[in-house]
């Protein structure tokens, strides 16, 4: 029990104590030089999720581990890369999970279609209402 | 006043369901507060070689690390480690244990300093043949690993075949014996 409590004080501990010493990576908190670079890469950097803290880009958070994501985008935009290609790379890696751009795949497809069911389906269900029935009496009508 | 009670008899059972509704996601909302889903972010890069890197030595007694280390024909293991993390000296007497069944492990330090490094190993034993200093996360970014410490397979081709993800506790040993076993058969 004794082991099993220092060992998940050890699991809470580990966040307050993931601090390094080092420098952040050279263009972890630099811009890159040329604007239109920059602009790519920080709009790529901001569709990409932060490993450490999961609900954070990349972009937003402090995380050591994101600086050096950030460095590693803006190095390779620098060197000419496509952000597409960048953000490929990083997936390969890490799975979707990595991206926060939503991908039409063959998981994904019922997100992008249930809202078109349903406005199919309410329309044809409002369609009998908007019809006035002619034996209806008019006052009993929706 | 008879006819509008009637009209709604057959679904008085309805009157229920909001209720239900309600209490089922009460049931689904609790469940994921009392058991969060995993936050592990496993590698994709299992099945896979590992890609092109050469870190300098991490401290003047043990080499740095390359790719072409993992090529030799037999399978060793890739420590992703840091001084600065807790875990990591929590799993030191395994990573210890293992060396002593035989079992090459090469350490990859993330983001830390030879001092550090160093003080590290004297307290906690030092069970690598070498260790390489990656200082901007490359090879961490590169095998997809997403923290430390973590623990990979790697086979005598240079193919990743395992990922651990955390410290290795008491109880992984034995997995990581038995994945380091199915190692030595290629792909």
């Amino acid at each position: 029990m004794t082991r099993l409590i220092a060992f998940l004080a050890l699991l809470l501990a580990a966040p307050v104590m993931a601090q390094d010493q080092l420098p952040p990576a050279p263009y972890a908190y630099r811009q890159l030089e040329d604007p239109a670079q920059e602009e790519k890469a920080q709009a790529l950097m901001e569709t990409l999720r932060c490993l450490k803290c999961q609900s954070q880009s990349i972009a937003d958070s402090d995380a050591s581990m994101a600086g050096d994501m950030r460095n590693q985008v803006r190095q390779r935009i620098k060197a000419g890369e496509e952000p597409e290609a960048i953000r490929a790379w990083l997936v390969e890696r890490y799975g979707d999970y990595v991206s926060y751009k939503p991908e039409l795949t063959t998981l994904t497809w019922p997100l992008f279609a249930a809202p078109l069911v349903l406005l199919l389906l309410a329309l044809l269900l409002l369609r009998k209402r908007f019809v006035r029935r002619p034996d209806a009496p008019a006052g009993e009508q929706a | 006043m008879s006819a509008p009670d009637e009209k709604p008899k057959g679904r008085k059972w309805a009157i229920w369901l909001p209720l239900v509704l309600f209490g089922g996601f009460f049931v689904l909302v609790m469940n994921g507060l009392i058991r969060p889903a995993a936050r592990d972010v496993e590698s994709a890069m299992v099945g896979k070689p590992l890609p092109e890197f050469a870190l300098p030595a991490a401290t003047p007694d043990l080499p740095g690390l390359a790719t072409a280390d993992f090529k030799q024909g037999e399978p060793r293991l890739l420590n992703v480690f840091a001084s600065w993390c807790v875990p990591c000296a929590a799993e030191a007497p395994q990573l210890d244990e293992l060396r002593r069944v035989q079992v090459p492990i090469d350490g990859v330090a993330i983001r830390d300093r030879e001092q550090d490094i160093a003080r590290f190993l004297a307290r906690y034993g030092n069970p690598f043949a070498s260790i390489g200093k990656d200082d901007i996360s490359e090879v961490q970014l590169g095998i997809g690993s997403s923290g430390v410490p973590e623990t990979f397979v790697i086979d005598g081709n240079g193919i990743i075949r395992y990922q651990h993800i955390g410290p290795i506790m008491e109880g992984d040993v034995k997995t990581i014996l038995v994945e380091f076993d199915k190692a030595r058969e290629p792909l």
